[in-house]
């Protein structure tokens, strides 16, 4: 194929993308490095040099335990949630049954929703006097503190995490549930295989990469809730329910602690980017050609 | 052989009777939450929205919640902001990503392998950890609505206004041209720009339509930055709108689920006008990043 472009085109195309990346993305990168080696707790105009100090603090807070905690805490709990249940339902709607787009929609619902709208919703089901708990009192309980006490807040959001979750990734599962050779299943229902059998020796194992990267995009995003947590909890109460996003953000823009904020942010970086290593290298290589 | 088969067919009505049962019943969960809060904000003052047994049904039916609400709040208002932030991060995202795709998907250049690798790593870096130096960034660049509301908006969308998501997909879309297109329109004396408006990006509508319509979904319902960035009430998008009821009718919740309500409408036609892009299956994984 002949050349047709000029030795700079390439480089116009690519430019203005660039430009967004590197002032949105890149210089935003280091200076998040870069301020965590600053104080400015004392004063937000004078920022003083004082090497790892933010990171010994971290280390010596009591909170930032108790946000990592509750961080994994979230994260074990909503990620195997989130890989097995939505792929019993995608299996069972990828049959020949009717009203299969209803009951796509009407699961895919909650993902579509605001966040902010989910969250207002359950914060009104979770209300002291509120539906959940007239059922919880009904079946001879004593009524629960959802979001009020320190034992059941974190579950309370990670069910509204999970809830808004699941439709996603069912979706997801059908997309690899489509490429499953139909002449398998048919084998299996002319030997009388059972259900549960079916599925576990033929979908299970064919569609291994799709759990494996729906286990690692939900922890990516179980690592970065937010909205969830500021709209119903505040990460309370007694910080119960603080995740490190929130943790950031309360330090960085209420605290304006921005050097102690950054050393947390760091840590959520180092975080994320294994993750994501492992998801794009290990599950995605085929999505970027690499 | 007769009562074998029978017992097949059986078995068959079992199964699906089933899966109806539990499908219908993931249903109900995925819209109970919405129900409740529609039921909610159907019931007049003479109703005790607390009361055990609680109802579904209102007892004492009434539209005043809604009329209330959209009177006390500009809900027009937070619409016209939303369609302005998403529409812009829309457009943004369509020239820019296709603009950044075609190159890495067919020409040669010194650097191709750094550019796309930059990319790549943009995906692994989370938005939630660089808040704060975006933040310093946006307010440096004067981009925040205490300046004036144009530069508001900009900043709004300025960080959003490319992804590696969009890249990537353009890039592939471009791949998929045959290099004989691009032959014969040189050929018959098309510069490079021509050909990329006229003739390359009319065969890939089909990706630039789902980099569309996930685009708008994502900014539409951002609510982090717009919450750190925005100062102004009557700058407000509708989610960070939506929180802010809860301030403004402390303990109304009939006021807050009719609000609530409202602001969900436009994205629930737009979801089901477009739902074969999002429950098809064929765009998966575009959402979330």
């Amino acid at each position: 194929m002949f050349k047709y472009y000029g030795k700079y085109v390439p480089y116009l195309f690519l430019l203005p993308a660039a430009v967004i990346l590197i002032i949105f993305f890149f210089i935003p990168f280091f200076q998040t490095v870069y301020l965590s080696f600053f104080d400015y707790s004392s004063s937000i105009y004078n920022p003083v040099a004082i090497g790892f100090d933010n990171y010994i603090k971290l280390l010596q807070s009591p909170v930032f335990y108790k946000v990592m905690w509750n961080t994994f805490l979230y994260l074990f709990i909503a990620v195997p949630i989130l890989a097995i249940f939505p792929l019993f339902i995608a299996i069972l709607i990828n049959q020949k049954i009717r009203g299969v787009t209803l009951y796509k929609i009407l699961i895919y619902l909650p993902v579509i929703v605001s966040i902010v709208v989910a969250a207002i919703a359950f914060k009104w089901l979770y209300a002291d006097q509120g539906i959940l708990n007239y059922l919880v009192t009904k079946s001879g309980f004593a009524p629960i503190g959802w979001l009020t006490s320190p034992k059941w807040a974190l579950l309370s959001v990670v069910i509204v995490t999970i809830w808004k979750g699941i439709g996603y990734y069912m979706i997801i599962y059908l997309a690899a549930l489509m490429s499953v050779p139909q002449e398998l299943y048919e084998a299996c229902d002319i030997d009388g295989a059972s259900f549960l059998r079916k599925h576990l020796t033929v979908t299970i194992p064919h569609i291994m990469p799709t759990i494996a990267l729906v286990t690692t995009i939900s922890a990516i995003s179980a690592m970065k809730v937010f909205a969830e947590i500021y709209v119903m909890t505040k990460g309370g109460p007694l910080n119960s329910s603080k995740t490190i996003v929130y943790y950031i953000y309360e330090r960085a823009f209420e605290n304006l602690d921005l050097g102690f904020a950054s050393a947390m942010a760091v840590v959520l970086l180092i975080i994320v980017m294994i993750f994501s290593f492992i998801n794009i290298f290990c599950f995605e290589r085929k999505k970027y050609d690499l | 052989m007769k009562k074998i088969f029978e017992i097949m067919q059986n078995k068959i009505k079992i199964d699906k009777i089933a899966t109806h049962s539990i499908l219908i019943f993931v249903s109900l969960l995925s819209i109970f939450p919405f129900i409740w809060l529609i039921s909610t904000s159907l019931k007049g003052s003479g109703e005790n929205i607390f009361a055990y047994p609680p109802t579904i049904m209102p007892q004492d039916f009434t539209w005043a919640n809604y009329t209330g609400v959209w009177n006390k709040v500009d809900f027009i208002g937070y619409f016209v902001n939303s369609m302005i932030v998403a529409g812009g991060t829309v457009i943004l995202n369509l020239i820019l990503s296709a603009m950044a795709g075609y190159p890495l998907a067919r020409m040669e250049f010194k650097g191709k392998k750094v550019a796309f690798f930059s990319v790549l790593a943009t995906i692994m870096i989370p938005f939630q950890a660089i808040m704060l130096p975006v933040y310093l960034i946006t307010l440096k660049l004067h981009l925040v609505d205490s300046v004036n509301n144009i530069a508001g908006f900009i900043g709004l969308i300025m960080p959003f206004a490319v992804s590696a998501f969009g890249i990537f997909l353009m890039r592939q879309a471009f791949l998929g041209i045959p290099r004989e297109m691009e032959e014969a329109a040189i050929v018959d004396g098309c510069n490079v720009w021509q050909l990329f408006w006229k003739v390359l990006l009319p065969m890939v509508k089909p990706s630039l339509a789902v980099l569309a319509i996930f685009t708008f979904i994502g900014s539409w319902g951002e609510f982090l930055w717009p919450s750190i960035v925005l100062t102004k009430e009557s700058m407000y998008t509708l989610p960070v709108g939506v929180n802010n009821l809860q301030g403004m009718f402390s303990s109304n919740w009939r006021f807050i689920a009719a609000g609530s309500i409202l602001s969900t409408i436009p994205i629930l036609i737009f979801f089901l006008c477009m739902q074969r892009y999002f429950i098809s299956g064929e765009n998966d994984g575009a959402i979330k990043g």
